[in-house]
């Protein structure tokens, strides 16, 4: 117990957790949705995390896991009142045989770098035009999950208020980092590095780089999946055009990337940084009553991250303040 | 459908596809020289259609003969962002430089929304209205001008890398950017040329666009991806391959928009794009790596 607390990360992991945890008992509506949104993003930004920043595999069309996951979970509610925990398993399937079918093209046919990355969004936007035209699950003109009584909480079926939206949510983002961290310090995340750094070198010391970067792949598809199921049940309506659409797929990775590739706590910190920009130039935006200028201003400030701190804002901020030490 | 029809819309798909090939023209040779994918090509493609839309709007001037002042000013844009901007970022991984250039994305289209709003517009001219007929094929007027000028534009590029100076240094830091610094090659500057002439590419092929279709913000990521499709059907990097690119692109969307569905055309292209990254990534004309 003493080593844990001794090293500042777990002490600020646990603190922010606490904090985290009796959040809602003091947080309006407001606060409440902002702090989803950073935890959803959060938890999105660590499933990339674990195909980019562990394994080095650039993915564009993450998007693609996020609509398969929606829909799956959505569609089975929808049409057989299926538990979204039964969805959230079809859905993980579903995205894992996606992941695993672009990725075994992918891989074999040694498409890399740039050219994986748009074979991964034209796999994404191929999808979202498919689903535009499947007339079961709405196509273009969208589905929409039954909103039912918000007065009581189930949480079986994934329907009440947005308290409890917050610690489902909440807990998603704990096992995901958990579960990254682990990853992380097990042999199959030391082998993932040393694909990241020199794949050839990684062959050459016999690690199986297929199979691992097939695993990475499928662990991240199935992760991501899930935060889609959230997104189903959390907004009730699903659109082809939003779900899939490589917007989303962009924002997915954006917070990762700003707060460090490859770390633990830069999805956490790329989050906080994006939404909370995002709103502060919101509110900036309607004061000044220029309503384009937010994404404007957005857009700088993204540039001067990356002009300034092009790692990311973590390990910056990770040297800054002391909190280096074991693995990330 | 009878074989006039069908002859129609395949002549008018492949001038379509040309105007297409030169705006992936513009990718192709950032793309070969820096090895810099510019995710705000697109964005790029929409404000010279802005640019085109203005001058005939409030000056008068129909978009070819506005064509050399849109590329032009695409051209000093193009040069002044790679020279302070993306010369920096060159050496850095591809996740980096993507994010940039999306950045730049971003603030184009939104600076075009705040300025235009999201309605699309569009231009006629007294040309809009006409057509050739050659025998059973009616041509669009301007379908075909835009087209002429679009194969034009291109072989004055190709003309350029092939026949002058600067257009050989160019080739020169896309072979070898060590060999070429070490002749004494301002590869800095040249990267900037060649960033100006790939904006000036999309500059000519926004003007030209302009007399086809609708403008308006939303259609930059569209163009970012059709550009993509396009370029890697062709070969990244090759000229001819851009063109060749261009024109199936087209011919792909006409087809399938009459055979089959409009909205199902660009799942085509993007089936088209797949195919193509597994079995011959370097493209059709594309050499291989």
């Amino acid at each position: 117990m003493s080593a844990l607390l001794s090293d500042r990360r777990a002490v600020l992991l646990l603190g922010l957790l606490a904090v985290l945890v009796v959040a809602p008992l003091g947080a309006g509506d407001y606060l409440l949705s902002i702090l989803i949104t950073i935890l959803l993003q959060a938890y999105l930004g660590m499933a990339w995390n674990v195909m980019m920043g562990f394994a080095g595999q650039f993915s564009l069309g993450h998007a693609l896991y996020v609509g398969l996951g929606a829909y799956a979970g959505g569609a089975l509610f929808v049409h057989f009142g299926t538990p979204p925990l039964i969805g959230a398993m079809a859905g993980m399937l579903v995205s894992a045989v996606a992941g695993t079918i672009i990725g075994a093209l992918g891989f074999r046919f040694k498409v890399m770098g740039v050219y994986f990355a748009l074979l991964t969004i034209a796999f994404a936007e191929f999808v979202r035009v498919l689903f535009d035209h499947w007339g079961w699950v709405g196509a273009s003109s969208g589905l929409f999950l039954p909103v039912s009584n918000r007065a009581t909480d189930d949480i079986w079926m994934l329907r009440g208020s947005a308290t409890m939206f917050y610690y489902v949510i909440l807990g998603m983002a704990a096992l995901g980092f958990a579960f990254s961290r682990s990853l992380l310090r097990r042999r199959i995340g030391y082998y993932w590095q040393a694909i990241r750094e020199d794949q050839e070198a990684a062959d050459a010391l016999g690690i199986d780089v297929f199979r691992l970067k097939m695993i990475a792949v499928v662990i991240s598809a199935s992760m991501t999946s899930l935060g889609g199921l959230f997104i189903a049940f959390y907004n009730n309506n699903l659109y082809p055009e939003s779900i899939f659409s490589m917007h989303r797929s962009i924002e997915l990775m954006l917070g990762t990337i700003i707060g460090g590739i490859g770390t633990l706590f830069g999805p956490i910190l790329g989050a906080v940084v994006l939404t909370a920009l995002g709103e502060i130039l919101t509110i900036a935006g309607n004061a000044i009553g220029i309503d384009g200028i937010k994404q404007i201003a957005y857009g700088v400030c993204l540039m001067a991250i990356l002009i300034l701190k092009p790692g990311g804002l973590w390990p910056w901020l990770r040297q800054r303040f002391g909190l280096e030490g074991g693995a990330r | 459908m009878d074989a006039t029809f069908f002859l129609n819309v395949t002549s008018g798909g492949l001038l379509t596809g040309l105007v297409y090939g030169l705006m992936a023209l513009g990718l192709s040779v950032i793309f070969g020289v820096m090895r810099v994918v510019n995710f705000a090509h697109g964005d790029m493609m929409v404000v010279a259609m802005y640019a085109a839309f203005l001058l005939f709007t409030k000056l008068g001037i129909e978009p070819v003969p506005a064509l050399p002042l849109v590329a032009g000013g695409l051209f000093v844009f193009g040069y002044l962002l790679q020279r302070f901007l993306i010369n920096r970022f060159l050496g850095v991984t591809e996740h980096i430089q993507f994010l940039l250039l999306l950045s730049i994305a971003m603030i184009i289209t939104n600076g075009l929304l705040m300025v235009f709003g999201p309605d699309a517009r569009n231009i006629q001219l007294d040309a809009s209205f006409e057509s050739y007929s050659i025998g059973p094929l009616v041509l669009d007027k301007v379908r075909v001008i835009a087209a002429i000028t679009a194969g034009g534009v291109a072989a004055l590029l190709w003309a350029f890398f092939r026949y002058t100076t600067t257009g050989t240094a160019i080739r020169a830091c896309a072979d070898n950017p060590v060999g070429a610094r070490v002749v004494g090659l301002d590869v800095e500057k040249l990267y900037a040329v060649t960033f100006g002439i790939g904006a000036a590419c999309v500059g000519a092929a926004g003007c030209l666009l302009l007399l086809l279709m609708d403008v308006h913000p939303h259609l930059s990521s569209d163009y970012t991806l059709l550009g993509f499709i396009i370029v890697i059907l062709g070969g990244l990097g090759s000229l001819g391959g851009a063109l060749l690119g261009g024109i199936l692109v087209g011919l792909s969307e006409a087809l399938s928009g009459v055979l089959i569905a409009p909205s199902l055309k660009s799942m085509f292209s993007f089936g088209l794009l797949i195919l193509v990254l597994l079995l011959r990534p370097h493209g059709i004309l594309g050499k291989k790596p």
